[in-house]
């Protein structure tokens, strides 16, 4: 209602503007009907030919570039998803293959890790068997040594002690007497050694 | 230029007289900036929309940003059903929006401040729109006079003074659209002419004044093209989907 109110003014108002323009030659150039219908001419020649060429060449160009651009980024926006699936399947197939890879891996190193220590256990065996070899051998060399020489030391002291005896004395001695001495004595040490 | 701030308006013949028949077609300055803002607007245009590229370049971003613009503002303001007026709307309100333009360069002339330009337009949109209404319609077309829900009492008072405010569209259209160019070229001219007889001491208060008219004036020439593109747009609503 008031926009009505609105219009009506402005018409009235113009009608009034006409009256208080028109006839002054100082008035309005918009009023002076000389070059009217030149200008409708021109209006109608040049709006014509631009609303023609527009309509029937440039604007179906411009939307069907529009359109073109439109469906062309839906396209690509189809193919971006698809890509990214392809992508993924990817990577999850990577993830399979790491994680498979991985426990290939483990079971390869705990398989080699009781080999080498079943080999380390075996040889060990065999070393400690030698070991108990040599180690027997040698406390039955010892125990053959052990028992031989006393004979050998008590033979060796009867010598030594008739050769000083004779050097002492002069003469001869006995020599079963010294050797009874000398096994009397070795018995005794060999008491004190084992500790009777 | 003369001093006289409405002399910039005057039309005046360039080249010879042109007569058919007892009427004068002479061309004359306001010819040649329709036929300058034409020739732009197809040049801009044709340029905007001759390569397809997905990443547009300057000129067809421009092409395209005006085109869904307009596309917008009918497809808001009318509806679907006014897509087969599209061009006639984009080419009004471009060929407007380039006079209107145009007419912001000083020593130019602008088209759309003379009244019968601007009423040959608005005549255009008018009787357009009045025989579009009537092949939708038929004689249906009569109810837009007829608001419902009015008192019967008042129902004639209404009907007629509806039928004033439809007969004065064109006029309300065209007044609007030239008054506003000539009353803003005026006062640029007047400042102007201020800026000149006030001289080096007291110009420059005119000036200023002068520079944000011009932006002023500026927004002004692509508002009303504006409005003069929408309001085609509510009289071509009101002819397609009748309602009250």
């Amino acid at each position: 209602m008031i926009k009505k109110i609105y219009y009506q003014s402005i018409f009235f108002s113009f009608l009034f503007f006409q009256e208080a323009f028109a006839a002054g030659s100082g008035g309005m150039p918009q009023l002076n009907p000389e070059f009217w219908i030149s200008q409708i001419f021109w209006l109608i020649l040049t709006f014509g030919t631009m609303y023609v060429v527009l309509s029937k060449f440039i604007l179906p160009k411009i939307s069907n570039n529009l359109e073109s651009r439109k469906s062309q980024i839906l396209e690509n926006i189809e193919a971006a998803e698809k890509q990214r699936e392809y992508s993924e399947a990817k990577l999850r197939e990577y993830d399979e293959i790491i994680l498979k890879s991985k426990g290939e891996a483990k079971t390869m190193f705990n398989q080699t890790r009781e080999k080498v220590v079943k080999d380390i256990v075996a040889k060990k065996e065999i070393l400690d068997q030698q070991i108990d070899d040599e180690i027997n051998k040698a406390e039955k060399e010892i125990e053959v040594l052990r028992v031989s020489a006393p004979d050998k030391i008590n033979k060796i002291a009867i010598e030594t002690s008739s050769e000083l005896l004779e050097k002492l004395i002069g003469s001869g001695v006995n020599s079963s007497s010294i050797s009874a001495i000398v096994d009397d004595l070795s018995r005794r040490n060999e008491d004190k050694y084992n500790g009777n | 230029m003369a001093a006289n701030p409405m002399s910039q308006f005057d039309v005046y013949r360039i080249g010879p007289e042109i007569k058919v028949g007892a009427f004068d077609i002479s061309f004359t300055n306001s010819s040649l900036f329709m036929i300058i803002s034409t020739v732009s607007i197809l040049l801009i245009f044709n340029f905007g929309s001759k390569r397809n590229s997905v990443l547009p370049n300057k000129m067809q971003l421009l092409a395209e940003l005006s085109y869904t613009f307009v596309a917008k503002m009918i497809s808001d303001t009318a509806g679907s059903k006014a897509k087969p007026y599209f061009a006639f709307i984009f080419s009004l309100f471009m060929f407007v929006l380039f006079c209107n333009m145009f007419g912001m360069i000083p020593y130019t002339f602008t088209v759309t401040s003379h009244i019968i330009v601007t009423f040959i337009l608005a005549s255009f949109i008018f009787i357009g729109v009045t025989i579009i209404g009537f092949i939708k319609h038929g004689f249906g077309y009569l109810k837009l006079f007829v608001p419902s829900g009015v008192p019967a009492v008042l129902l004639p008072l209404i009907i007629v003074i509806e039928i004033i405010s439809y007969l004065s569209r064109p006029i309300s259209l065209s007044v609007r659209l030239f008054a506003n160019m000539m009353a803003g070229h005026t006062m640029m001219k007047v400042f102007g002419g201020f800026v000149i007889s006030l001289g080096l001491v007291g110009g420059w208060l005119p000036l200023s004044f002068s520079v944000a008219l011009t932006g002023l004036e500026i927004l002004v020439a692509f508002l009303q093209a504006y409005v003069f593109a929408i309001l085609t747009c509510i009289y071509l609503n009101d002819a397609l989907n009748l309602h009250h």
